[in-house]
């Protein structure tokens, strides 16, 4: 033990600063070990309530197979990035490769981006009710979550994506146009490719939001258990399932089983966000 | 020569930068225009500073709840921020390269985990332990406060690391030369040219706590009357409106929207000390 006794000696005469290091050391301890309780229980609480028919097709009140709401996590997750990422890509594009320095409207652009990224998921949930869900009249179906859901992760994919734009080199752009390139052209054949990695990173993100989101949906897509027949219908992603379950109180088993599928599900997204975007710090 | 796809292509992405306009705008006229007409109906005075939040009799007075969110929002404070700070200070300065790279990725994955799992953990795991040590019910405003503490770290942890990060090295290495021990060099120079960026962080996760639904409304207890220690159980702002929404009818309807619009009135006020203190950080 001669390092221990080492770092030891160290703080002979600074009883204040040891102490310091204690805390320091002690905060640290406390937050993984939260994480690692809060996975740990689950998981080995979980695991063994994982069954197969929990992932049937049909869900029945005996059987609360969690397979529709997975399907439904699936399509939402789709159609919500399909609607967010060219609107947020083209925005971000406009910020950075379009707009004047100084420009109000690029700054009333972002000040409104940074208010949406800070509204609570239900207030989202609140608007999209009375938007999409009563004055467009879709009623509580895919379709009004999907939109609600664009619009809270439209600020994710913008800010993400124009960091990554913002890090692709000038000389690229000057290249670009030294050889005679529009604007268009450097945008989607230089700049585009260039910063992938980091938008795709951010586009991973908003997946793990829109997996994880449970207040913006309740009152837009409706806590149906079924897949719905088309996108006007009703129907529950997995985290609503697992609220739903665990407000209806009989369910804690499958409430667990659902809880694993969701963390595996997160930890997933975020280890793939985090593989993406160490590729682009290397580069 | 101007071709036309160009200017095309430059409108669209013209738009798209305005859709997070658009969401804004439309976000405020349809909470307020929704919540509005019923404050105006129970009367400001009474909506606001009304003690009793009957539906069924007609008092629509969210007084305990505004007071229940601020009450469950500092309890949070209180506990997240000094474990978020001193768990950055930890990642920034003492921690070796080699556990950085295992414990960065852990407090990410802190803020991956959907509300609901940690709702979950809340129910299963802090409610049964308070319990325990303090008797009663569990759900109350310490558990709420617990909970929320540990949601909002990540948050904390990740802004107040990337500003403590950003001092000059040239600071810690001042303090150093001078005999300084290495905890009175972080604490004494480097934390406080960190200050305004760690406040920042602060700012972020009163808003991430204050906007919290479904853990809280998990967790809380949800009686709408002022919690009468720390023990007993409280409901906020966010868990009102989870919880009433789905059966709410006219006026009990619109008092929810406009509980939201209080809601929402908040974050602004926060996004807005959130940005001024970023936009001090800068220059």
């Amino acid at each position: 033990m001669k390092p221990l006794r080492r770092t030891l000696l160290k703080y002979r005469g600074h009883p204040g600063s040891f102490a310091v290091m204690l805390l320091v050391l002690l905060s640290a301890v406390l937050t993984v070990g939260v994480l690692f309780s809060l996975l740990g229980y689950i998981l080995i609480r979980g695991i063994p309530q994982l069954t197969p028919s929990l992932f049937s097709l049909t869900y029945t009140t005996e059987n609360v197979s969690m397979l529709p709401a997975i399907l439904n996590t699936v399509t939402m997750t789709a159609l919500s990035l399909l609607l967010a990422v060219p609107l947020g890509v083209g925005s971000a594009i406009y910020l950075v490769e379009y707009a004047k320095r100084g420009n109000r409207l690029v700054e009333l652009v972002r000040l409104t981006a940074e208010t949406l990224s800070g509204i609570p998921s239900i207030v989202y949930g609140l608007f999209g009710y009375l938007f999409f869900v009563i004055a467009c009249k879709m009623g509580n179906s895919l379709l009004s979550g999907i939109l609600t859901l664009t619009i809270m992760i439209l600020p994710l994919i913008m800010r993400t994506t124009e960091e990554a734009l913002k890090s692709v080199p000038d000389a690229y752009r000057e290249g670009s146009f030294g050889l005679g390139a529009g604007r268009l052209r450097t945008v989607f054949c230089i700049v585009l490719p260039s910063a992938a990695p980091g938008i795709l990173a951010g586009v991973i993100l908003g997946i793990g939001r829109i997996v994880g989101e449970t207040a913006a949906l309740i009152y837009t897509s409706g806590t149906v258990a079924g897949v719905p027949k088309s996108l006007m219908g009703s129907g529950r992603t997995l985290a609503v399932h697992m609220y739903a379950l665990l407000s209806e109180g009989f369910y804690t088993e499958q409430a667990y089983a659902t809880a694993v599928v969701l963390l595996v599900m997160v930890v997933g997204i975020n280890t793939l966000s985090a593989m993406v975007a160490k590729r682009v710090s290397v580069r | 020569m101007r071709q036309p796809k160009e200017s095309l292509m430059r409108v669209v992405f013209l738009f798209c930068a305005c859709t997070s306009i658009l969401a804004v705008v439309l976000i405020c006229i349809f909470l307020f225009a929704g919540g509005l007409p019923a404050m105006q109906e129970i009367g400001i005075g009474n909506f606001l500073l009304g003690l009793r939040w009957k539906p069924t009799n007609g008092l629509y007075g969210i007084f305990p709840m505004i007071v229940g969110s601020l009450y469950v929002t500092a309890g949070a404070i209180l506990i997240g921020v000094p474990t978020g700070v001193l768990c950055a200070v930890f990642l920034a300065r003492f921690c070796p390269a080699r556990l950085y790279r295992i414990l960065k990725p852990v407090t990410e994955l802190l803020a991956g985990i959907p509300s609901v799992v940690y709702g979950f953990f809340g129910l299963v795991i802090i409610v049964p332990m308070m319990q325990r040590i303090f008797g009663g019910g569990g759900k109350s405003v310490l558990t709420a406060s617990l909970l929320l503490g540990i949601m909002i770290l990540p948050t904390i942890i990740g802004v107040s690391e990337s500003a403590i990060r950003a001092v000059p090295e040239s600071y810690y290495e001042g303090a150093l030369a001078l005999g300084a021990t290495h905890e009175r060099s972080v604490f004494c120079a480097v934390l406080p040219a960190a200050r305004s960026g760690i406040l920042a962080g602060v700012v972020l996760g009163v808003g991430r706590a204050i906007g919290e639904a479904m853990a809280v409304s998990m967790v809380a207890g949800n009686q709408p009357v002022i919690p009468e220690s720390l023990l007993s159980g409280v409901r906020t702002l966010t868990a009102n409106v989870v919880l009433e929404m789905g059966y709410a009818q006219d006026l009990h309807r619109e008092a929810l929207i406009a509980t939201a619009v209080v809601l929402f009135v908040f974050i602004l006020l926060i996004n807005i000390s959130f940005s001024l203190l970023k936009r001090r950080d800068e220059t």
